[in-house]
């Protein structure tokens, strides 16, 4: 497989610089364009991620916040509400990993989005449409200020602020447990995923 | 919370157990790939020495990639090539039952796993992409999940996730001339928004609904992730066990039992509901959207929104909207040109579609490219059983071959620099038919074909 290999499970804290994009909507298709997903592996993905909106006819956008200098090597992005709307494609989260985010605090996300981050170890917390108003502030004035997103006591910490998040209960115990690749956990009760299977009528019917 | 839903029965019954996370582990009774969303998976299960738990259980068919002119392999476009046989290499490895190219059963998958009559009620149903919610106009749980989550299924039969919360959407009133369902999804969108759904699943009932085609459903559940929800379905009732009857995997020895055990799964008559919705779509007429997402539509009698009825952040969005879509607020869409017609898709790319669009386009000639794509080599073959193929083909239109097509544009059917596309699909998202700065506006097949006909944004109400 490629190089995404999960070596540490535990994640208590997301601990960098942020990349501000705050728009609402934000869609798949603009984090990845569907002309991008005709690979068979997610190897290039981190290339490809927002390249409609920071290119345009071959010239890079500059002010673009994923080309913007000041934002380089961000791994904590701010976005809007609804942020990741549209597909199932995990080709998106995935293009948001490799290019290096680690953590999204947004007002709110679609939900399949949500879930795919979080089986790629992405910690995705929401607060309210304000905070990110500040923090989007905060992170223009100065973008080399660290932000921590810490799950242990559910809050984003910057410039001297503390603000509560929101974040679903399993999937935070998920990240402090190291549980978030859920594969193996799903793998342990072989008897009770048997016991349903026999208990459902229809996989039998004739 | 919820009780005694539909969504409530059919969750508890395929729930295995509560994770230590505090999620769910829940069982899936019906696994649905495709070709784009599913490489990476099968890598992960061959990378950790998995096979496929319960491979009877899984069904593939490519369809994003496919070109739609024609299925000589290798195909012209090289990826999509490799795409398709790493697919076919896959279904072939992990033993599961695949819908090839030219079998007859191959076609956007929400279309064909339809009419085959895989899905039924009280089933959960996943595949890795959005518009899984279709096939909840069978009265089941179906959703959209990630690569990562496809590996799980195909490894355990399950997979991990929080129980949601149920809004029932009662739809009432009577439909004018012109009015489709496809009219009446976009409506419900822009009156709950794109976020609207979020965090919930939906209930769609009321007389409206009640009298709909189990097509006509399709359309509606198909468009309920477009506003936000997860998932969305429709009580199974007697127009979901007739169609179902004599399906090639329906039920058929046992088809009485089974359809006692669906009548059983649908929401009682004491169901309690997170939420409540009425909407009467009496004075509803079909709508277009004029902007990059699904909430930004109008009635063909509307202008454009002018710009002064949006505040903060949403004058922002319009104004964005406009300025990608070339239009500016408060004018008319109707009149306005067109460049390419799309009438297809996993929304609008069935038989009673299709019969829709050439009610319009019989005998008339179209003005601009037509591309009209069966949503399924069976749809194809009862299409051209009715001789639509050649009502389109005599009006100019393109006749062409099964797959997503210029929905996405995964494939060479594509907008080319800012063309203005009427389309059936569901997605009006920047660059989503395959231009970066093509321009989508989501109709009905009649609004569509009306298009066609003028060259121009049309009323379809004058044609029928
Ligand atoms: S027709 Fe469009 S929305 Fe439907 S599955 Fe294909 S690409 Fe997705």
């Amino acid at each position: 497989m490629d190089e995404f290999v999960i070596k540490e499970n535990i994640i208590s804290s997301v601990f960098g610089t942020g990349i501000p994009k705050p728009a609402n909507d934000q869609n798949t298709d603009d984090i990845t364009p569907a002309r991008f997903l005709k690979e068979i592996t997610f190897a290039n993905m981190g290339k490809y991620a927002y390249l409609d909106e920071r290119v345009k006819e071959g010239k890079e956008i500059p002010t673009h916040p994923f080309n913007d200098k000041r934002f380089k090597n961000g791994s904590i992005l701010v976005a809007g509400a609804n942020y990741g709307c549209g597909s199932s494609r995990e080709h998106a989260p995935q293009a948001l990993h490799r290019f290096g985010i680690r953590a999204i605090i947004a007002e709110s996300f679609a939900e399949i989005f949500a879930g795919n981050c979080a089986s790629l170890g992405i910690v995705g917390v929401t607060v309210p449409a304000e905070e990110i108003t500040k923090l989007v502030e905060f992170i223009r004035k100065t973008p080399s200020e660290k932000i921590v997103v810490s799950l242990a006591d559910k809050k984003v910490k910057y410039g001297g602020r503390e603000v509560s998040f929101e974040i679903l209960e399993g999937r935070r115990q998920a990240f402090l447990n190291g549980t978030w690749d859920a594969l193996t956990i799903l793998q342990q009760n072989a008897q009770g995923i048997a016991k349903v299977k026999a208990s459902l009528p229809y996989l039998g019917f004739k | 919370m919820s009780k005694n839903t539909l969504y409530d029965k059919v969750w508890s019954a395929h729930t295995i157990w509560i994770l230590p996370t505090g999620q769910t582990q829940i069982f899936v009774g019906r696994h649905l790939i495709h070709e784009v969303t599913s490489p990476q998976a099968f890598e992960m299960l061959r990378d950790r020495n998995l096979s496929a738990s319960i491979p009877e259980l899984a069904t593939a068919v490519a369809d994003h990639v496919i070109p739609t002119d024609n299925h000589k392999r290798p195909f012209a476009d090289s990826q999509a090539e490799i795409m398709t046989a790493e697919l076919e290499k896959n279904v072939k490895e992990f033993n599961l039952r695949y819908f090839a190219l030219d079998s007859g059963a191959q076609g956007v998958c929400h279309v064909t796993f339809s009419e085959a009559g895989l899905i039924w009620p009280g089933q959960l149903v996943v595949c890795g992409d959005s518009h899984t919610c279709t096939y909840g106009a069978f009265g089941d749980l179906a959703f959209g999940i990630g690569t990562t989550q496809v590996s799980h299924v195909l490894a355990t039969q399950s997979m991990a996730m929080e129980k949601l919360k149920v809004r029932r959407i009662n739809v009432t009133g009577k439909l004018k001339k012109a009015v489709t369902t496809k009219d009446v999804a976009l409506h419900i969108i822009r009156t709950l928004g794109v976020k609207g759904g979020v965090g919930f699943a939906y209930e769609f009932g009321g007389s409206i609904v009640e009298a709909m085609s189990m097509e006509e459903r399709m359309t509606l559940c198909n468009l309920a992730v477009e506003g936000g929800a997860r998932l969305g379905y429709v009580n199974p009732d007697k127009t979901t066990f007739d169609y179902l009857k004599g399906k090639p995997f329906a039920p058929k020895k046992e088809f009485e039992r089974a359809v006692n055990y669906w009548r059983g799964v649908a929401s009682g008559s004491d169901a309690e509901y997170d939420d409540i919705v009425e909407i009467n779509v009496s004075a509803l007429e079909p709508i277009i959207t004029w902007g990059i997402n699904t909430e930004q539509g109008i009635k063909v009698s509307e202008n454009v929104p002018a710009l002064d009825s949006f505040n903060g952040k949403a004058k922002e969005e319009a104004l964005d909207a406009f300025n990608y879509m070339g239009l500016s607020g408060g004018q008319a869409l109707i009149g306005t040109k067109v460049d390419v017609v799309f009438i297809g898709s996993c929304t609008n790319g069935r038989l009673s579609d299709l019969k829709l669009a050439a009610e319009i386009i019989k005998g008339k000639k179209v003005k601009v490219r037509t591309m009209v794509v069966s949503g399924s080599e069976e749809v194809k073959k009862q299409a051209e059983v009715l001789g639509l193929d050649k009502i389109f083909k005599d009006a100019g239109c393109e006749w062409r071959l099964p797959g997503c097509s210029m929905c996405l544009a995964m494939n060479p059917d594509k907008l080319v620099g800012n063309q203005r596309s009427a389309s059936t699909s569901n997605r009006n998202f920047k660059g989503r038919q395959g231009s970066p700065n093509g321009r989508t506006h989501l109709m009905s097949p009649y609004t569509a074909a009306a298009t066609a006909v003028e060259g121009v944004f049309a009323d379809p109400r004058k044609y029928l």
